[in-house]
Order: structure tokens, then C-alpha cells, then sequence
């Protein structure tokens, strides 16, 4: 249960990262949210061929890495553990489509592999956003932005018992898992059913957690409504942040720049 | 005063599956007392202590705060009134940070933020917990969790402390820290508790809860000596008074400490 319990640690080391006190950690949540949701919104709203326009958008990602002091090794390990998943989804399009979009002397490329390497970039591409994003904000902080962008309060605070609860609950987990493994001596441990029981009394040991937990927050006067503290202002700074990056992005989008680039040079050559 | 009392009379409970929790218990605690619960595994211990903020409602009989009984209308009074620290501190910290956590209840109160902040300021400055703050809950260790726990009831401003199990699951440095702590509280103070020491040195008043019943109710250390009514309860005496096996002497003969310490 070594990974689950490492998975945790991970997790808190993100938590951690989020404490930090550049410039960027200091601007308004609601300002990176926002950010964010135009970043990821510009790329994924692309040509399903497109490719080489996609690069310039990894410049967002490196900016806030830099700006955030963050570690880009922790933040690459993470990234790469959604790739699988990317390929998986675009694996099957150079089989289904095979018409050749470039040719390189004998080499055809076709539609189709070009489709699937755009979907890893943006997989890459919005993946580290989002990671970047709790990497220089907080997970509660995020949270609580939402909930001042409009998203209902009940879904912000489901959002932040989970976060505060998914530490007790592996924990608890990989508790009974151990448990279990060190009284199976390396063999099977009566196989699946174990584990069926085990994740039914982890259930159980959940309900009554929520049943206590229900009752300390009755014991303390609550009556279905959070209220939450500091009306961190929403200033020159984020509208800046904001407005510099949208409008970058908006650039970006609408316009190929790496061919524009291209162009440019080819132009001066001639 | 009389909004310190507290008083239970033929209270009975018996849970939805039929297990009687609660056979008949009447008690009277008044203002300024520290009382014990002490029974077995299974006793009603913590049956009783959901009584104290209207969490459960008797079966019969009845629990009045101050000269209040439960109603609805009554209700969020007396729990601002009852602090309640529940066994596990991480089933009562359930806020991003300390300091919301601390927040929460005086938010709940209607306060100000003026107001808010002050009661935080002090409720984490008494348990010792101000350099806290800011950090989440899962990064601090039990007995700062047991700590802050405290704070989010004391934020409150309670005329009445409940503490289910205060030290248990604590190391001794930091369960010493606690019995300290809590000696200093000028609260009622109710606890139930299987760390007997911790009652002999915090507790003038003991009640001993077996089989739903309040089978003894009295100064703690005449409870204590009682050795037929101990072992018919399935408890046994503190440490501090029995007699050391390393040295031959009791700490605590007949009341008094020894010369020792």
C-alpha cells in the first residue's frame, strides 16, 4: 500500500507548494480560475488537426511555473501520468483515418496521427493548467472562488469536504489494506471477496464519520449555511492578470501565429 | 448562576434497534463543578454526553441547561451554552484551516468580523495554538489537534465544557499539557473519561455510569477507594493510587500525598 500512501504525500506536497508567497500566489483566486478556464477553453475549442498552433500556448504553463517558483520535475511527473490516457483516447484515430495531410518525400503523414499527437499537446496542455492552478492557489481557495463566481454553495462545499476528507479516508484505507496484506503472507488473502468486505466496512466507517462530523458542526450552531471570511478584492492587479492573458490567448486562437512566424521569415528571405 | 446547571431527571434512551442505552440516570451539576463519567465499554457514557446538546432526546424523563429544557426554540442556546468536544478531533475540525474552524461557530452566531476575529485571537492564544492559524487540519499533530479542537468550542464563549475521551490517544507530554489546560478552564467542566488519573487530579466529583444506571455519585477519590464498587463496574483504581510495586508507597493514601512529591 506503499503507492496509496505515497499518492497522499504527493498530494500534500501540491498542498504545500500552494502556501507559497510569490506574486502570483498573492493575486485573488478568482483571477486564476478564470485564467484558467480561458486557457483551457482556447485550446480545446482548436481544429481537430491542428498542431504546430497549439505550441505557443505551452508559453502560459512556463510562465506560471516560473512566476510560481514551482518545481517543474514534480509538476512533469504529474503530467506524464495522464498521458496514457490521452494516447488511449487517440490511438485508434491513425487506423480509422488515413488520408495524408503532408507528405515528407516517401513519408505520408495522415490525418490521423496528426489528430492524436493534437490531443496529447492539449491533454499536456490543459492537464498542467489545472494542475498549476491548485500549484499556485489551494484547493480550498478555488473552491471558495467559485462559490463567488456564481457556482452554488452546496457543490464549493461538497468540493471542500472532499478535499479535507480524502486525507482521513485514504489514510483509513490504506489502514484496513495493510491490515489485510500483513495477515495474507504474500498469497491472494482469500482472493476478491476480502476486499469487497473491506471496502463495505470502509462505507460503514465512512457513514458514521459523516454522522459525527454532522453532529460537531449541530454542537457549533450550524444551521445549513457557510459562511466564509475574507472579501479578498478583486483589483487593478487580477483585472490586469486577467485581461493580459485572455487577451493572449484570443490571439493565439484566432490567429496562427507559428505560421505567421513562418511567413514572416520566408518573406524576409525571399 | 443558575445557567450553569445542569440536571438530568429518569432519563431514559433507547435506541431505534432497542438497545436501552440510558436506564435511569438523574444527576445535578452545578456551577463551577468538574465532573466525571466513568463506566465501562458499552456504560452509556457517550449516550449521556448527546444528551448534554440536545443531539439525541431522551426516551423519557428529562435534561435541562440552566433552567431551560429542550425545544426547538431553545435548542441553538444551549449548544452555544454546551461546548462540546467530541472524541475524535478529526470528526471536529472540518474547515480548510484552523482558523476557520475556530471561526466556525461564532460565524454560525451571527457575529461580526470584528467580533469573529477577536474570539478566534483569543479562544487559539488560551489553548496555545496561535502560531496555528493558517495551517489545514491534516498537518498538525494530535495533541495540536486535540488543542485546537478545544478552541473551536472556546470561541464560542460556552458556560459549560463536555469533553468526551480528553486525552485519549495522546502522548504524555502532550497529555499533561492538556490536564494543565483544562485545570486552568473555570468552566463547568464535564468529562467522560477511561484515563482514571487524569479524573483523580481534574474532577472533585465523580459519577460512575454501569449498565445504563448511575451507580455511584460522589467526591472522586471516596469512588476510588471504594474497591467493591470498582470491580462491580469492570473499572479499577488510578495508578497514582496503587500502591507502587517499585517502592512500596501509595501517592495518594487515604486522600494525601505521600511526602515524595
Amino acid at each position: 500500500m506503499a503507492s496509496i500512501e505515497g499518492t497522499i504525500l504527493d498530494f500534500r506536497r501540491l498542498d504545500r507548494l500552494a502556501a507559497g508567497e510569490t506574486a502570483l500566489h498573492r493575486l485573488d483566486a478568482r483571477a486564476k480560475v478564470l485564467v484558467t478556464v480561458a486557457f483551457i477553453l482556447s485550446v480545446v475549442s482548436f481544429d481537430r488537426y491542428a498542431l504546430a498552433a497549439l505550441f505557443p500556448f505551452f508559453l502560459y504553463p512556463a510562465a506560471i511555473l516560473a512566476l510560481g517558483n514551482l518545481p517543474i520535475g514534480y509538476f512533469a511527473r504529474k503530467v506524464a501520468l495522464i498521458l496514457p490516457f490521452a494516447l488511449a483516447v487517440g490511438m485508434l484515430n491513425p487506423l480509422f483515418d488515413r488520408e495524408a495531410l503532408v507528405r515528407l518525400g516517401p513519408l505520408a503523414v495522415t490525418g490521423g496521427w496528426v489528430s492524436c499527437a493534437s490531443i496529447v499537446v492539449r491533454a499536456v496542455l490543459t492537464v498542467s493548467a489545472a494542475l498549476l492552478l491548485v500549484g499556485v492557489t489551494g484547493f480550498p481557495e478555488i473552491c471558495r472562488a467559485m462559490e463567488r463566481l456564481g457556482v452554488p454553495q452546496i457543490f464549493a462545499v461538497q468540493l471542500l469536504f472532499l478535499y479535507r476528507y480524502l486525507f482521513v479516508l485514504t489514510e483509513e484505507g490504506a489502514r484496513s489494506s495493510r491490515a489485510r496484506e500483513l495477515r495474507s503472507f504474500g498469497g491472494k488473502g482469500q482472493g476478491i471477496p476480502s476486499y469487497g468486505s473491506l471496502a463495505g466496512h470502509l462505507l460503514l466507517r465512512t457513514w458514521m464519520r459523516a454522522d459525527r462530523i454532522h453532529m460537531a458542526m449541530l454542537a457549533r450552531g450550524f444551521t445549513g449555511e457557510f459562511h466564509s471570511r475574507r472579501p479578498s478584492r478583486f483589483g487593478g492587479k487580477e483585472l490586469l492578470f486577467l485581461s493580459g492573458w485572455s487577451a493572449l490567448f484570443l490571439v493565439l486562437r484566432l490567429r496562427n501565429v507559428p505560421d505567421l512566424l513562418g511567413s514572416l521569415v520566408m518573406g524576409s528571405l525571399r | 448562576m443558575s445557567h450553569h446547571l445542569v440536571e438530568a431527571g429518569n432519563l431514559r434512551h433507547v435506541y431505534p434497534d432497542g438497545t436501552v442505552a440510558l436506564r435511569d440516570v438523574s444527576f445535578r451539576i452545578t456551577h463551577g463543578e468538574s465532573v466525571a463519567v466513568i463506566g465501562a465499554n458499552g456504560a452509556g457514557k457517550s449516550t449521556l454526553l448527546l444528551h448534554l446538546n440536545g443531539y439525541l432526546a431522551p426516551t423519557s424523563g428529562f435534561v435541562r441547561v440552566g433552567d431551560r429544557s429542550f425545544t426547538k426554540k431553545t435548542l441553538p442556546e444551549i449548544r452555544r451554552r454546551v461546548g462540546m468536544v467530541f472524541q475524535d478531533p478529526d470528526d471536529q475540525l472540518f474547515m480548510p484551516t484552523v482558523y476557520e474552524d475556530v471561526a466556525f461557530g461564532p460565524r454560525n452566531l451571527g457575529l461580526s468580523d470584528a467580533e469573529v476575529e477577536a474570539r478566534v485571537e483569543e479562544a487559539l492564544a488560551r489553548v496555545g495554538a496561535g502560531h496555528l492559524r493558517e495551517r489545514p487540519p491534516y498537518r498538525l499533530s494530535g495533541g495540536e489537534k486535540k488543542r485546537v479542537a478545544i478552541a473551536t468550542v472556546l470561541s464560542m464563549a460556552p458556560d459549560i465544557l463536555v469533553m468526551d475521551e480528553p486525552t485519549n490517544g495522546l502522548d504524555p507530554f502532550a497529555r499533561r499539557r492538556l490536564i494543565e489546560l483544562l485545570a486552568d478552564f473555570r468552566h463547568t467542566k464535564i468529562f467522560t473519561s477511561h484515563d482514571l488519573d487524569m479524573v483523580l487530579e481534574l474532577c472533585e466529583r465523580t459519577i460512575v455510569l454501569h449498565d445504563g444506571e448511575v451507580r455511584a455519585d460522589g467526591p472522586t477519590r471516596e469512588i476510588f477507594r471504594d474497591d467493591g464498587l470498582l470491580a462491580a463496574c469492570r473499572l479499577e483504581k488510578p495508578l497514582s493510587m496503587q500502591g507502587c510495586t517499585a517502592c512500596g508507597t501509595a501517592r495518594h493514601q487515604d486522600g494525601e500525598r505521600s511526602s515524595r512529591d
